[in-house]
């Protein structure tokens, strides 16, 4: 039997946990059909906006034919795939207390706010990766189609790298928004509406209002904000923000959900 | 050794706890009982520092359970067995709680090995049953080798012969020195398991004893004696102090006096005995009379 020795005090115990949270993420297989959902419909998605863009090509107006929008139409997918990144952020932490393994989890890691953060890490990376990956590829195979008309463009067009990073840095926040709701809300079904009416809900209901108020609130609603960086919005330009502005306003949407979840998290009983 | 002091835990205007202190002494299991919703779970969750007191203090080892650093190496607990995500497996399960304390995984496998579930170490856990949950659950309490083990009715859902198996293990282990918490709502269990009662009921402690002392304190115990002169042995009986009371079928019930004086007054007066017969209250109903009132869902007569 190996006897097990206690490693030395001094050892710090965040990369311990920060593992731990490794193996429970990529041990669950809801992670994995979450990514393959992530790559599979940015590329399938932008393939599709793109190809219908080009087929109707004939058909369209002067007009529609200078908004052509290469760069966007190709990550359009994201609008669809935020809800697979979203629905796994809330996951990561509202299955440990459906399954009740957050007791297991805290028993072995007493400090919450380092489980917190280590999840975080953890997920926040992997999105992020996934996300450069997939908007990279969605960039590349939407250009493909759009060329077959001679509309596609490079990364040297103006924007598009931003865009292209952008909608992985998008898709990451919105998942750690997610987890930060998760953690407060502690239920999956709860969480995932938090999440959906955050996102896309409220952006519908705040165009219900008095258009005075509309330009005022709209940008700075989450997803609006964030989506600022890739530069697809229903809205007309100067009513967005500045890319980075309306992206940082976005990830202190984050922060504060993953703040507040936090501090809950060690006041409440698990 | 755990240390309990005027721990209490309200849930809105409910007590599930109230004002509870003990210790849990090393080298033995002590059993923790008590009937559903007494107060078990809340006050095992307590030690874990899962659930926050309302008011007093519990510590392991001295140090309260939320200040302790990789503190499976300290106590190893299995809560509410299924504390297990379902859709990982068991080595992967394992390998994440050991992954927070340096834990090889040398050691996964040996648990594993230890508690007889090799064999569907690949297994997602949801597939098994509930006795494999406890397996897995003990697994997981033993990685970090700890001195103080809490299992919170470990003995749900095993086969008879993994209840002799714990059985065994907590005993050996308690042998070596560890601190062994045990929790059950079955007294038979802890009648064969446990060298020391913790007995709760509503949140309240109602007895903190050895197993035999619990017998005896609670016991409607009483000596049953038979003679043919049964109306002079009664009254020499009462005359040492003791309460008679005549059996349906012309016995003597005895209580007051033990056996052997029963026996011991009868020889010195010279009186024929043809029955001599403690009977001891059995351990089920000493727990039945302690916590009686004690219920939360005892069932009424309509």
């Amino acid at each position: 039997m190996t006897t097990v020795t206690q490693p030395p005090a001094g050892r710090p115990l965040f990369p311990d946990v920060l593992r731990s949270e490794w193996i429970k993420f990529r041990s669950v297989r809801s992670t994995y059909w979450t990514l393959v959902v992530t790559v599979v419909g940015m590329i399938g998605l932008g393939s599709l906006f793109s190809e219908a863009y080009i087929s109707r090509y004939d058909h369209l107006s002067g007009l529609e034919r200078l908004v052509v929008r290469p760069v966007s139409r190709s990550l359009g997918g994201f609008f669809l795939i935020q809800l697979a990144v979203g629905v796994l952020g809330v996951l990561v932490i509202t299955s440990e207390y459906s399954t009740g393994s957050i007791r297991a989890t805290l028993s072995a890691v007493p400090q919450r706010k380092t489980v917190l953060v280590a999840k975080t890490v953890v997920f926040g990376a992997t999105v992020l990766a996934i996300g450069v990956v997939s908007s990279f590829a969605a960039f590349f195979v939407g250009q493909a189609i759009l060329s077959q008309r001679g509309l596609g463009v490079t990364l040297s067009f103006p924007g598009a790298v931003r865009a292209v990073f952008g909608t992985a840095l998008y898709l990451t926040v919105v998942g750690l928004l997610s987890l930060g709701l998760g953690t407060m809300l502690r239920r999956t079904a709860g969480a995932i509406s938090a999440m959906v009416a955050l996102l896309l809900i409220l952006p519908g209901v705040v165009n219900a209002l008095p258009s005075s108020w509309q330009n005022v609130i709209t940008p700075y609603l989450p997803s609006v904000a964030g989506e600022a960086l890739i530069g697809r919005s229903p809205l007309a330009p100067d009513h967005l923000l500045s890319p980075w502005v309306g992206f940082g306003v976005f990830c202190a949407y984050a922060a504060a959900a993953l703040v507040v979840g936090g501090v809950l998290l060690v006041r409440r009983d698990a | 050794m755990i240390e309990a002091r005027g721990l209490i835990k309200r849930y809105g205007t409910t007590v599930a706890v109230d004002d509870l202190s003990f210790d849990v002494l090393p080298g033995r299991v002590t059993g923790f009982l008590g009937p559903n919703g007494a107060g078990k779970s809340t006050t095992m969750r307590m030690i874990m520092g899962l659930d926050a007191p309302s008011a007093g203090r519990v510590s392991v080892g001295g140090v309260a359970y939320g200040h302790k650093r990789r503190p499976l190496y300290e106590v190893g607990a299995t809560l509410e067995s299924a504390s297990i995500h379902p859709g990982r497996t068991a080595r992967y399960h394992l390998l994440a709680l050991a992954a927070t304390s340096g834990i090889p995984a040398r050691r996964v496998d040996e648990m594993l090995e230890l508690v007889g579930l090799t064999s569907v170490a690949g297994k997602r856990a949801g597939t098994f049953s509930l006795g494999m949950k406890q397996r897995l659950g003990i697994a997981a309490a033993l990685l970090g080798d700890p001195v103080v083990l809490l299992l919170d009715e470990p003995v749900n859902g095993l086969d008879p012969e993994g209840i002799l198996w714990i059985r065994n293990l907590m005993r050996n282990l308690a042998s070596e020195g560890r601190t062994i918490f045990v929790s059950s709502h079955l007294m038979s269990e802890m009648a064969v398991t446990a060298e020391h009662l913790i007995v709760i009921g509503r949140g309240r402690l109602i007895a903190d004893t050895s197993v035999e002392e619990f017998v005896h304190r609670a016991s409607g115990g009483y000596v049953r004696v038979r003679a043919p002169d049964a109306d002079r042995l009664a009254e020499l009986l009462r005359e040492r102090g003791a309460t008679v009371a005549a059996a349906d079928d012309g016995a003597l019930a005895v209580s007051g006096l033990d056996a052997p004086a029963v026996g011991e007054t009868a020889a010195l007066n010279g009186i024929v005995l043809h029955e001599l017969i403690a009977q001891q209250a059995s351990l089920e109903q000493a727990y039945m009379e302690l916590t009686r009132d004690a219920g939360d869902y005892a069932g009424r007569a309509a």
